[in-house]
């Protein structure tokens, strides 16, 4: 361990996020980098526990207290060897992850915890700015094909696993870049898209190719795919927003969160819009339903963009200061937390539910009408609690229903389980042979650390499939298709 | 006859068995032959008796015996009643003959034996029944009884008395031969105890005093003899065995030889050079010269014979064999050292504690190990007679007519030369020996030591290339260069861990393991004591010599044409030297121990035959050193496990006989830590080069993750330093001082290998659940391989982490993880059952997931249940349960307390561990909470441990061994011994505190008989539990415990210990409890001894199904440490070691504490919750109360259908073996020890003594007092306890006289208040525990010798003294004062080891000390009158004291004590010395611990700091 006492000596210390007044001006990261010393400073924090939570809370089972006793020592390249041996992707996580690992964090059941996110981060920008982090071929090629559908997290860490067991790897994807959810889902200033470059950038010199502007199942006929390798592998997402159904919902003015953040990314990035109608919150009153992250991401967007007011609205009641005592350490805590998006502005309303919009003259919405509600299961209109707001634009961050049914899945006709995700083995293998899913896709709307870990595993049944097969038939077409 | 393990008793080795003893002699110096003699030496023996013992027949002795020389006019007349005459004194021998009772096979045998004395050129002149009495003797011993012959052999004509006496010698053994050889019935009767011109021995299954009745030629009063030796055994077993009593046929002996087996083996091994002229051809019939299965000391016998009529006197032979510490003795005269040093070379010695005694008719004599671990004490009479014993006062002796008193000295022997008619004295004795030859001009001139031979031109360098893949191939983790090479190469210290072992045994892992892993050390427990290899350092030896082995009987310079090792840990360049010797008969070569990888078992096995064969061409070859090296494999070929390559090699030269004529050297990657080193030279090997580990070192420095300013060759040199003292540890744990006798002598077993991996290439090591074969250990090679010759991505760990040490995801798999910690928490938190049965269906998931043993069996199905109502209640299961020994200190007071709370509110018990109890916590709380524990530890530190701490307990536990590092003493530094720790230690706030690792009054099974008596008088309601812990052999010991009667035996698993160890004993001493419990249950079972004794046992016990698994082997409570540490919000850091707790369980640092959150709630919800689901399992097997359940073994069998590539090699059907023995034999506690109390002589002191103890009235006592009253004094004091608590009463309102020999722990835990007055002298442990009381010991007055230098009191006097004062006229034995934390003594000399790991008090020596005076002494003063002015150079050790002149305030405290002496005692050395003062004062000097005065110097700056405030603040 680095330092046995450290946790006695140091005080927690995270990224410091830059004022807000300079940060609501531009789309860079909201946070400022730790100083090296002070990151070394906080890994001498952890206590090498004999049972390490984090590294068990961490979905990736990030093995965190050793790359902080490699930070603590200075030791930067192993620490990076070690990240990367568990994380394909540390900046991604290193930027936007809750980060269980710190919850869960032993330190935490009475003292801040260790800044696990932040010596992460640290580590892997340390690693790209020395150059370690260099393509590698794998030693040998398996002649297997393997098709990943989608570039998000998932589909990202599967190609790269299976590129680096031996396997031609293709990745298609339906939009213009690489990225997926990371792309055109989190604002730039939870992750700036330069940090998602750098790493395809690698991902492709280590022989992994890309194909994008690619819906398969749309452009792309499934079955032909099929034909062409040996494994095809869903990291798809799941895309479809959920939805809330009250009247007036149909008014103009009413977006999907996603739709809204996707369009900021790529005005970010200086592409074209796609055709739909620009949503804007400049000017405007906005309000966002759903207190959750993406909720809190359009909150940061709307202020960037000029908003006059922001209120963000969720049925839950009001969680708990501290860690309430239904979620135990080292359960992830069920308590109130404060995203930087909460430093910047905007007001905050709990146990509160939409119970209709009204709309002005010109079809847009002008008023939002809501009631207080009870705690769950019921949510139980308080009586006499009705109120109205006036909006001008409504942004619906209350989650995803599932993958998108029509086109991929339908047309492979892969079962899907009882809440609509594609349904696998312990192999990541879905009803139909050769056919893998992963991530969201999968296992429904989660974290980008879980859309990694889901696509490293998915990788490894992947392979055990494929080398099984190899065993069984080296003369057989690729793929049996129906 | 023994059992062997058999398919009867499969977990009962009789290996295993022990015994220790008292032993004695008498001898009338001008060689006056008596029957006096003869009567006398049986009483001596009568008097040893309690140092002996029964079985569960109390008329059956262990075996008692006598050696006398041959009664010539006795045998004269009989054998004319019986028509034959015999010829004059000398010229004919007398054989002592036991034979089959049956007729038929008795005359066979007989047969053969006249036969064989034909055929030798002798006569047999006829036989003699030998009278004996049968009913003199018990039910068991009568069932096994021989015939007992005498057999009348004639010498040739001419043949002068040595011919006859070596004719008679391979008459014996030719006979032995013949008989085992046939198919005789009956034919293991048949045993000749003695057959010699000189001597004869009459032995059997007897007590002492039935051996007169029984053989009737010893009452006979025509029977005489100069001399009588004498011995009274105990033995762990109750098997009978007329054989293994003693003496032999030249000795007898108080002890244990730890290093037998390699002892053995060598002897086999050496069989093949043997040449000598005195036997000439005849010499092949007395192979094998150890006979097969007989006992230590029968085959040290056997080997004494060997060398004795090959032409050695007695002396010579026992020098030889039991040599004195000469290795690290600068003062010892260098003829001598070359003495030692020229027989070391020839041959090992016999390791272990002990005290022999020998005679061969001529001379009679006993020696002491280096040790000094045995008692023996003697005494000389005016008229001529010599008197020794393991006691004195074993005969009464006018006091008028002794002229001298002693003890015999560490590694000395006392002689008697019959001829001469005189004692020789030691120094004497061994400068004669050292003059037969010069021996220095022969080391010197044929001796090579590897620091002479010249630099090789290269050496292998450093190449970091490729490393990495090295690594791998050879199995190396991230974890274990990160935790144990680093930190060794660091800071020379072997790594320490806590919380004990949660991973699953190497054979069930899944994961590739060293071969190394599957073994667990051997360690010493109760039977003989480890050995302190830091603070008693100078016993220990490193050094060993290679080269071929010649002929033992020859006396010639060639014999020490050795190479000389300094240490067994090599270097490249050491390596390479050995490599290139070419000096006189040094030739070295070099075999590869390699294997083509993909053939697997087929390949491994031709590999290691091509080994053995190209090992066996090399010696035809003439090389003398074989290397066997693992440097040159490649993509093809894998190393051999290393240990597999050279055991197999070992054995393979053992069994062809050639085995001595080369020394085999270990080039190999493979080894790294202590636990590898110790295999490869226990199994055999000569040295030892890891070059792998030591690069990872050059590496580790080149990375720059080693401190600061640590270059290589520092780092190596700390590599090496902590690699010897881990293997000087680990062999100290066993008892074993010296490398040369540890080399082969196997003290490892298995856990885990199948039997034809063990027969073929571990022959005689113990493992006793079967397991992998050569097909799993091939494949564990590979898959290291093949992961070594994959490429090296820099995208993942360069090694696999391992998460053997630590939780990992993708590492090793544990009992305790992250799921499982909060379901505890949640369930003792919220008393949620629910989670509960989530967390027990976890833990019982992971067991069965083949993590432990226990999971690897089913309970058996088909048994009919009971309705869960009808089931005992939980509060009656609970009452069960106990907490494990975590004292205060390792834990915070405030997890302490809570534990006690919680256990006294449920019936249970918690143990204090060995740090003491506040007496605060002894009263009830005003809420009727107790935070008093019920179990009082005593521990080798005897921290705190005085009568008012004995007499505050329901069990009195003594602590042998602790499950997380058996056989090793431990250390809590000055800077955690706080205000409140050092009160409840009776330390000194700031000096550290060493536990010792052996107990200083437990060497023997005899003495933990003696430590039960002594802590039973003081709290006659308490239970005497021992703890011990599991290993091969365990059940014997525990058999031997509950014959020194023992209430209660606890058997600890290798799992378990919450405290600080070193990470190589956590994971390789002890084994499993569920095969130590089993074993144990066997044995006490088949001996009938179980249903004396009551079973405990731990070991991460967690779930019911572990508690009625632990049930049906036999256990009737269980021990609980970490899960309720856990449900004290433990969260298994495993940093107890560090004070950084984060949960203020396991630390004292104040802030931490603080963090504390555990509630005796808590505890309380883990154990009902345990005990229901105990209740629920009992109702599906069909239990009401626990106790049907105890012991119903055949309620559980192997679980099926596991497919583990492992795994499904086990085989537990011993384990799970219920021995076939009478229904009568209890298998749980039925009835009451019965301890013997009624004796002791505290009755009368304490009736006499009541109104003293009611109202402080004095009163004055007169008594006789002899060896058999023990601890005297000690129930008196726990009465004196009881009512007046530690306070005791004023000085000397109880005065008591004594006059004789006091038995042993005279005035033991002796309680304020009371005086004891000696006039005699006193056996061993005089004021152990001493608790304020006073003791004064003076030798007769009416002695008209002068009594100066006589030995008054025994070894290990005020061992553990927490107060009072002591005054001793005379000399005390080896380790006076042994960790005396605040008692004050005079004595006017002491043996070695005085004032060793003292931490308070003042003690005064009026004359000379021993050697390694102040071993560990840390606090407290001592003051020596050094007349001669060596003793801080030659005597004292300086490692933690200063030796300083005294102070003026130093004069005064020692002149104050001199006065109070002369007072007390009468001295007449103090009354000079007063007389003369200023002169005296000048030559004493005070020993001054470190530790101590740097608290002191800093009291006095706070002292003065504050006096300067108080005047500043009065200034101002």
């Amino acid at each position: 361990m680095g330092k046995p006492t450290g946790f006695l000596e140091y005080r927690r210390e995270t990224s410091p996020r830059r004022p807000v007044e300079e940060r609501i001006n531009d789309w860079r990261h909201v946070w400022r980098d730790l100083a090296e010393p002070d990151v070394r400073t906080q890994a001498a924090r952890c206590m090498d526990c004999g049972v390490p939570f984090c590294h068990h809370g961490c979905p990736l089972n990030n093995v965190i207290p050793h790359w902080n006793e490699l930070v603590y020592r200075g030791r930067w390249r192993d620490a990076a060897r070690i990240l990367h041996a568990t994380n394909n992707f540390p900046e991604f996580t290193g930027s936007v992850c809750p980060a269980p690992c710190e919850t869960s964090c032993v330190l935490g059941i009475n003292e801040p915890p260790v800044s696990i996110k932040a010596v992460e981060q640290t580590i892997v920008e340390h690693a790209f700015t020395n150059g370690w982090l260099i393509p590698e071929w794998p030693s040998q090629r398996t002649g297997k094909r393997v098709a990943v559908i989608g570039s998000g997290p998932s589909g990202l860490a599967a190609a790269q696993q299976l590129n680096r067991l031996g396997h031609h790897v293709t990745v298609y994807e339906k939009n213009d870049r690489i990225g997926g959810l990371l792309r055109y889902g989190i604002p730039d200033f939870k992750l700036e898209k330069r940090i998602i470059d750098r790493r395809t950038d690698l991902l492709r010199s280590e022989g992994i190719v890309f194909t994008t502007n690619a819906h398969v199942g749309v452009q792309i006929s499934v079955h032909g795919l099929l034909k062409s390798y040996h494994a095809m592998l869903l990291c798809g997402g799941a895309e479809s927003p959920r939805d809330i159904d009250v009247p007036g919902r149909e008014l103009s003015g009413i977006h999907f969160a996603v739709d809204f953040l996707s369009q900021q990314n790529r005005r970010v990035a200086g592409l074209p819009l796609a055709s739909e109608r620009e949503i804007l919150a400049t000017g405007k009153r906005v309000v966002i339903l759903g207190g959750g992250d993406t909720g809190a991401d359009c909150l940061g967007t709307a202020h960037r963009q000029k908003a006059v007011s922001v209120l963000q609205m969720e049925i839950l009641p009001r969680p708990p200061a501290e860690r309430a005592a239904s979620t135990p350490w080292p359960m992830w805590p069920l308590q109130l937390r404060t995203e930087s998006s909460h430093e910047e502005g905007g007001v905050r309303e709990w146990s509160v539910s939409t119970t209709r919009f009204e709309g002005g003259p010109d079809g847009s919405v002008k008023k939002l009408h809501a009631v207080h509600v009870g705690p769950p299961p019921d949510f139980a209109q308080v009586e006499g609690s009705a109120f109205s707001i006036d909006v001008d634009l409504v942004l619906i961050a209350v989650g995803f229903s599932g993958p998108r049914k029509s086109g991929l899945l339908d047309e492979l006709g892969v079962a899907l389980d009882a809440r609509g995700h594609v349904s696998t083995d312990e192999n990541y293998m879905t009803s139909q042979p050769g056919v893998f899913a992963a991530g969201d896709m999968r296992r429904g709307q989660s974290l980008v650390v879980w859309a990694i870990a889901e696509g490293r595993m998915a990788a490894l049944g992947v392979d055990r499939y494929l080398k099984a097969a190899a065993m069984i038939s080296q003369v057989q077409s690729p793929m049996r298709t129906h | 006859m023994n059992p062997t393990p058999s398919t009867d008793f499969p977990l009962y080795d009789p290996r295993t068995e022990h015994d220790a003893c008292g032993i004695g002699f008498i001898v009338n110096v001008n060689g006056e032959k008596s029957h006096g003699i003869i009567e006398q030496g049986i009483e001596i023996l009568v008097n040893l008796t309690h140092r002996g013992a029964c079985g569960c027949d109390p008329e059956t002795g262990d075996g008692a015996g006598v050696s006398i020389q041959i009664p010539h006019l006795f045998f004269a007349e009989e054998c004319l009643k019986l028509g034959f005459a015999l010829p004059a004194e000398g010229e004919y021998g007398v054989g002592m003959v036991f034979l089959p009772v049956e007729p038929q096979p008795r005359f066979q045998c007989e047969g053969i034996l006249d036969r064989v004395v034909q055929e030798e050129g002798l006569s047999v002149l006829g036989w003699r029944d030998t009278p004996v009495e049968s009913d003199a003797i018990g039910r068991t011993a009568r069932a096994s009884q021989p015939y007992i012959e005498q057999v009348f052999v004639r010498a040739a004509a001419g043949m002068d008395r040595e011919e006859l006496d070596r004719t008679l010698y391979i008459i014996r053994k030719r006979a032995e031969a013949e008989i085992a050889a046939s198919a005789i019935h009956e034919k293991h009767f048949f045993y000749i105890p003695s057959m010699s011109s000189r001597i004869i021995v009459y032995k059997g299954l007897l007590l002492a005093p039935q051996i007169a009745r029984f053989y009737g030629d010893l009452s006979d009063a025509r029977a005489t003899s100069a001399l009588c030796l004498v011995h009274q055994r105990f033995s762990t077993n109750t098997f009978p065995s007329w054989q293994l009593a003693h003496p032999f046929r030249y000795l007898c002996h108080n002890g244990e030889i730890n290093t037998i087996r390699g002892n053995a083996n060598w002897m086999h091994a050496r069989q093949s050079v043997l040449r000598s002229a005195l036997f000439g051809e005849n010499i092949d019939c007395l192979f094998p010269i150890i006979q097969p299965n007989v006992s230590d000391s029968a085959a040290l016998d056997n080997v004494v014979e060997l060398l004795l009529l090959g032409g050695r006197s007695l002396p010579h032979v026992m020098a030889m064999l039991i040599p004195e510490a000469w290795d690290r003795d600068s003062a010892m005269h260098p003829d001598k050292r070359a003495f030692y040093e020229y027989h070391a070379s020839l041959m090992e010695p016999w390791d272990g504690p002990a005290a022999v005694a020998f005679t061969d008719g001529r001379v009679i004599g006993a020696t002491l190990d280096r040790n000094g671990l045995r008692p023996a004490r003697y005494l000389i009479t005016n008229d001529g007679v010599l008197i020794m014993a393991s006691e004195t006062g074993v005969l009464n002796v006018d006091p008028r007519t002794v002229r001298f008193k002693g003890s015999l000295e560490p590694g000395k022997m006392l002689l008697v030369d019959l001829t001469e008619q005189r004692i020789i004295p030691d120094e004497e004795l061994k400068g004669r020996l050292s003059a037969r030859h010069p021996y220095g001009t022969w080391i010197l001139e044929n001796q090579i030591r590897l620091e002479a031979l010249p630099d090789p031109p290269r050496t292998f360098g450093f190449s970091p290339q490729d490393i990495i893949r090295r690594q791998r191939v050879f199995g190396f983790t991230d974890e274990e260069i990160r935790m144990i090479i680093a930190p060794m190469a660091s800071g020379g210290e072997e790594p320490v861990g806590s919380m004990g072992k949660d991973t699953p045994p190497a054979c069930l892992s899944d994961r590739p393991q060293p071969l190394f892993n599957y073994f667990r050390q051997l360690f010493a427990q109760v039977t003989n004591p480890p050995i302190d290899s830091i603070r008693e350092s100078q016993v220990m030896s490193l050094t060993s010599y290679i080269g071929t082995e010649r002929n033992i009987l020859d006396e010639s310079p060639v014999n020490c044409h050795t190479l000389k090792l300094q240490d067994p840990i090599l270097t490249n360049r050491d390596l390479e030297k050995l490599r290139r010797v070419s000096q006189g008969d040094f030739l070295a070569t070099m075999l590869p121990m390699l294997f083509r990888v993909d053939g697997g078992e087929k390949e491994l096995t031709r590999a290691l035959d091509g080994l053995c064969r190209r090992a066996s061409l090399a010696i035809q070859s003439g090389y003398s050193i074989i290397i066997l090296s693992d440097r040159g494999f490649d993509e093809e070929y894998a190393p051999i496990p290393s240990l597999l390559a050279l055991a197999a090699v070992h054995n393979h030269l053992v069994r062809e006989k050639t085995r001595t004529q080369v020394a085999l050297v270990v080039e190999s990657g493979e080894p790294r830590e202590v636990m590898h080193f110790c295999l490869l030279i226990g199994y055999g090997a000569s040295a030892v080069n890891p070059y792998l580990a030591m690069e990872s070192i050059e590496h580790l420095v080149g990375l720059g993750v080693l401190p600061d300013g640590l270059d290589v060759e520092k780092a190596l040199g700390n590599y090496k330093k902590a690699a010897t003292k881990g293997l000087l540890k680990t062999m100290s744990k066993m008892g074993i001082s010296t490398l040369q006798s540890y080399r082969g002598a196997q003290v490892f077993e298995a856990l885990g290998l199948g039997k034809d991996v063990i027969e073929r290439y571990f022959t005689g090591t113990a493992s006793r659940v079967g397991g992998v074969g050569l097909d799993v250990i091939a494949q564990e090679a590979k898959l290291k391989h093949e992961f070594g010759f994959r490429e090296v991505s820099e995208y993942e760990a360069e090694l696999d982490l391992g998460g053997e040490y630590t939780f990992r995801m993708d590492g090793e798999r544990h009992l305790i993880t992250p799921l499982t910690i909060p379901k505890l928490h949640q369930a003792v938190r919220q008393a949620d059952a629910q989670s509960f049965r989530e967390f027990t269906r976890l833990v019982d998931d992971q067991s069965q997931g083949l993590l432990n043993f226990r999971g690897l069996v089913d309970f058996k199905r088909g048994t009919r249940g009971v309705p869960i109502e009808e089931v005992e209640p939980a509060t009656r299961i609970v009452t069960r349960f106990v907490t494990g020994a975590m004292s205060y200190g390792s834990i915070s007071k405030e997890a302490h307390e809570t534990l006690a709370i919680a256990m006294n509110r449920i019936g249970g018990k918690s143990n204090t561990g060995e740090g003491g109890e506040d007496e605060d916590r002894f009263a009830p709380d005003p809420n009727g909470d107790s935070r008093r524990s019920a179990i009082k530890q005593i521990a080798s530190g005897r921290f705190g441990v005085s009568a008012h701490y004995l007499v505050n307990a329901d069990e009195l536990q003594i602590k042998i061994a602790q499950g997380a590092k058996p056989g090793e003493g431990g250390q809590l530094p000055g800077h955690k011994v706080d205000v409140f720790i050092a009160k409840t230690r009776n330390a000194t706030p700031g000096v550290g505190l060493i536990s010792p690792p052996p107990h200083h009054d437990i060497y023997s099974i005899e003495d933990l008989a003696q430590l039960i008596y002594d802590l039973k008088c003081v709290n006659p309601q308490a239970r005497i539990s021992v703890k011990l812990v599991a290993e091969h052999g365990v059940g014997t010991v525990a058999a031997g415990v509950a014959k020194a009667r023992a209430d209660s035996i606890l058997i600890s698993g290798d799992s378990g210990g919450t405290g600080a160890s070193p990470l190589s004993s956590i994971r390789h001493a002890g084994i499993p409890w569920e095969i130590g419990l089993a074993e144990t249950q066997q044995v006490l079972v088949m001996n009938d001894l179980r249903s004396r004794v009551r079973l405990q046992t731990d070991g991460k016990l967690q779930t019911g199904r572990d508690v009625v698994i632990a049930a049906l082997l036999g256990a009737e409570e269980f021990g609980f440490a970490t899960t309720p540490l856990l449900s004290l919000g433990c969260v298994m850091m495993r940093k107890c070691h560090m004070n950084t707790c984060p949960v203020g369980i396991a630390t004292q640092d104040p802030r931490l504490r603080a963090k504390f959150t555990g509630t005796p709630d808590h505890v309380i919800a883990f154990f009902f919750f345990l005990a229901e689901e105990v209740r629920a399992l009992m109702a599906q097997l069909g239990f009401r109360t626990m106790d049907e359940m105890i012991g119903r073994v055949d309620l559980l069998q192997p679980r099926e259908g596991i497919d583990h590539w492992k795994a499904r090699h086990i085989d537990l059907s011993a384990v799970l073996h219920a021995p076939a023995v009478p229904l009568r034999f209890g298998r749980r506690c039925l009835v009451a020890q019965d301890h013997g109390l009624g004796g002791s002589l505290d009755h009368e002191l304490v009736s006499r003594s009541a109104d003293a103890i009611r109202s402080g009235t004095p009163v004055n006592i007169h008594l006789p007092i002899r060896n058999v009253d023990r601890a005297v004094g000690a129930m008196l004091s726990g009465e004196i306890a009881r009512k007046r608590g530690s306070a005791g009463l004023p000085d000397d309102t109880i005065r008591v006289l004594f006059t004789g020999s006091a038995g042993q722990s005279f005035g033991a835990f002796l309680a304020r208040g009371v005086t004891l007055s000696l006039e005699g002298d006193a056996n061993d442990y005089v004021g152990k525990g001493l608790s304020g009381g006073k003791l004064i010991v003076y030798p007769p007055e009416l002695s008209t010798s002068p009594r100066e230098e006589w030995t008054v009191v025994g070894n290990v006097a005020l061992y553990g003294a927490i107060a009072g004062q002591a005054f001793f006229r005379g000399k005390a034995g080896e380790r006076f004062a042994v960790r005396n934390s605040g008692a004050t003594a005079v004595v006017e000399g002491v043996g070695d080891h005085g004032c060793e790991y003292m931490t308070n008090g003042v003690i005064v020596v009026l004359g000379k000390t021993g050697k390694n005076f102040a071993a560990g002494m840390s606090g407290g003063l001592a003051y020596v009158f050094d007349e001669t002015g060596d003793f801080a150079s030659l005597l004292c050790n300086r490692d933690m004291v200063s030796v300083d002149p005294l102070e003026p305030d130093d004069d005064a405290t020692v002149r104050r004590l001199v006065q109070s002496h002369a007072v007390l005692t009468r001295s007449p050395r103090a009354a000079a010395m007063l007389d003369r003062w200023q002169e005296v004062v000048s030559k004493f000097v005070k020993v001054f611990p470190h530790d101590y005065r740097r608290i002191l110097s800093e009291r006095a700056a706070t002292a003065h700091g504050a006096a300067k405030r108080r005047e500043e603040a009065a200034i101002g």
